[in-house]
């Protein structure tokens, strides 16, 4: 693989050195930074199926549920250090979220269009409604998972560098994918299905991994959440369809669904308003969220980097035809 | 398992669930309607369907407060739902009406959660009730009881639901809608002001629902999350029935409600909402396989 120009790996780099420093310029922030990160993951593997292949989905959130409540299961069952259960959990967790995804996936992802949107919809919230009954993984009640072993305060920065690790993993992973055959044949999905089935690709197949490659983060970031946020509440943390289910959409049209850097920059942009909202706006920052989210769907459906790349497509890598007049003079 | 073998020991509480469950299935079909007169005609679908309910709900029980009853609670509620409809579409919905599918239904979710915090905060989130003083009738030496309630909600259901379809093929909006959704350029050709026909559809969906969630507040609770399993029950049914089946969508969500009381019966009140989300989810798989019988997928 090429490696990129020094000119492209200004940003990374400024992005890296702000992540690492962060904890340490503004450690009362930790945890709405660690949030950060969350959200980027959430955005980006949202876009690798509502923004890359076309299927946007409303239940992701499910296989963040499952890493998550995997995840806490193994920190409670099995006697094990805590790093290494943890550790054992998350793998756990995402290997259990991968799973789900490819058995569901043959199903859920032969739908189409809407009807996809709204049974991925059903499956999140279902999920949420099957876990709250369910008394071996806590019920209604949720799961506390185990205390950090470390000093006070440890924690957060502990689980602020293991999500942003994740996110840091996440970006590369699929912008080498994005950049191989896989990516050229989601994109081909997204734009003519039919089409693309008729021209030999293996459609479901590349459908069911883009899902699981999804699920596979998803379920690791459960794993941290769970331990970040210190309690499992089924329907408000794990499978929480109407919060972490709809910002992660919304953040990936906010920045530009289908672009690279998109999702990172709308979920930035989202959570600083989001964490905005709660400081200024307590008690009624739900219905300003709502608000928001209408705006910027009604308003915005082809995000920053999706106006920023129709304003200058030279700058995006597109070739630009000469207009004709100009060209036959 | 223990109330499986309860049901076959006692076969008066088969007949007992059965009736309930076909008592609440009108109202569903009510909410169900609506969405696929938005759908047909508009070619969107309103996931804030069941918010529409829930605000119906809240209007009956307002009135009820105010020393209404909540039986001509119903129609208040279905006019003022009605110019909230009118409004959503005049504000938001207009925007979305020829824009891609998944706008539309983002869109909606957008005003589905809006509506349902709003409600959280000017409400309150405490479970609210229209008391409407009819009392219970016993059959069958006691074995089976029905809340008078159920009786009327039903009978008015039918009642509203009868009133939108005569409203439909025999006013001249009713003819104009039923135009546009044949064919909304044509209907435009004609002379007819689809954008005009647009707000009534709309707005007549709004009405419906509030009519329904009128219903809802006297016959159980209202509360502000209510929402969201309402219109995932009037999708099903629509998927179901397919677009413009009245028979059709009035058979599904009587199914619909017999299912859920034996569901919610045997498998304990707690999955009730599972079961309605999971349903849904078996409901599209089968439709999906189906048709991929015939190499056809869900349009």
């Amino acid at each position: 693989m090429k490696l990129p120009a020094p000119r492209e790996l200004l940003i990374p780099a400024v992005i890296l050195a702000f992540g690492l420093l962060a904890p340490v310029l503004a450690p009362s922030y930790r945890g709405q930074m660690a949030f950060l990160w969350v959200m980027i993951v959430f955005a980006l593997t949202w876009d690798l199926l509502g923004g890359q292949m076309g299927y946007n989905s409303f239940g992701n959130i499910l296989f963040f549920g499952v890493g998550m409540y995997a995840c806490v299961v193994v920190q409670r069952d099995l006697h094990l250090g805590y790093y290494a259960a943890l550790f054992l959990g998350m793998g756990v967790g995402a290997l259990l979220a991968v799973t789900v995804g490819a058995l569901i996936g043959s199903g859920l992802l032969g739908l189409r269009g809407h009807y996809f949107a709204i049974g991925t919809l059903g499956i999140g919230i279902a999920a949420g409604e099957l876990a709250s009954g369910w008394d071996f993984v806590g019920g209604g009640g949720g799961m506390v998972p185990p205390l950090f072993p470390g000093a006070v305060g440890g924690r957060e920065t502990f689980f602020y560098y293991l999500s942003f690790a994740l996110a840091v993993v996440t970006f590369p992973v699929l912008r080498f994918l994005y950049a191989g055959r896989f990516g050229l044949a989601i994109n081909a999905i997204r734009d003519d299905e039919d089409k693309a089935e008729a021209m030999g690709l293996r459609t479901t197949r590349y459908k069911t991994t883009a899902w699981c490659v999804s699920a596979f983060f998803l379920g690791l970031m459960g794993g941290v959440v769970g331990n970040l946020v210190g309690f499992i509440d089924p329907r408000e943390v794990a499978f929480a369809g109407s919060t972490f289910g709809v910002w992660m959409v919304l953040m990936a049209i906010l920045g530009g669904k289908g672009t690279l850097w998109g999702p990172v920059l709308g979920a930035a942009i989202f959570h600083v308003t989001k964490e905005l909202f709660w400081t200024y706006l307590l008690g009624w920052q739900r219905v300003a969220l709502g608000l928001l989210i209408v705006v910027i769907v009604v308003f915005f459906p082809r995000g920053i980097l999706g106006w920023a790349r129709e304003r200058w497509p030279e700058r995006f890598g597109q070739r630009v035809d000469e207009p004709a007049s100009e060209a036959g003079r | 398992m223990e109330n499986l073998r309860l049901l076959f020991a006692a076969p008066s509480l088969s007949l007992q669930l059965l009736l309930d469950g076909v008592l609440i299935g009108a109202i569903f079909a009510l909410a169900a309607y609506g969405m696929a007169l938005v759908w047909g005609v508009m070619g969107l679908i309103n996931v804030a369907q069941g918010e529409l309910v829930m605000l119906g709900g809240y209007a009956a029980y307002f009135l009820y407060r105010a020393g209404i009853h909540p039986l001509l609670g119903v129609p208040v509620a279905a006019i003022l739902l009605f110019i909230l409809g009118w409004a959503l579409y005049r504000v938001v919905v207009f925007r979305v009406v020829d824009k891609d599918l998944f706008i539309s239904i983002l869109a909606t979710y957008g005003l589905s959660i809006l509506l349902q915090q709003l409600a959280n905060g000017l409400f309150g989130a405490n479970v609210r009730t229209a008391e409407s003083g009819f009392g219970t009738l016993v059959l069958l030496d006691g074995a089976v009881t029905i809340s008078e309630i159920k009786l009327v909600a039903f009978a008015a259901a039918l009642l509203a639901g009868a009133a939108l379809i005569v409203f439909l093929k025999r006013s001249r909006m009713g003819q104009a809608i039923r135009a546009t959704s044949q064919n909304a350029r044509a209907a435009r050709v004609m002379g007819i002001d689809t954008d005009r026909v647009y707000a009534w559809t709309f707005g007549l969906n709004a009405a419906i629902c509030g009519a329904s969630g009128a219903l809802v507040a006297m016959t159980w609770i209202v509360h502000p999350y209510l929402g969201l399993p309402y219109t995932v029950r009037s999708f099903m049914i629509v998927i179901l029935a397919g677009l413009g089946n009245v028979f059709g969508v009035l058979a599904a969500a009587l199914g619909l409600g017999v299912a859920e009381n034996f569901a919610g019966f045997v498998l304990g009140a707690e999955y009730q909402a599972a079961f309605i989300f999971g349903l849904l989810v078996v409901i599209l798989v089968w439709r999906r396989f189906s048709l991929a019988r015939q190499r056809r997928y869900l349009t």
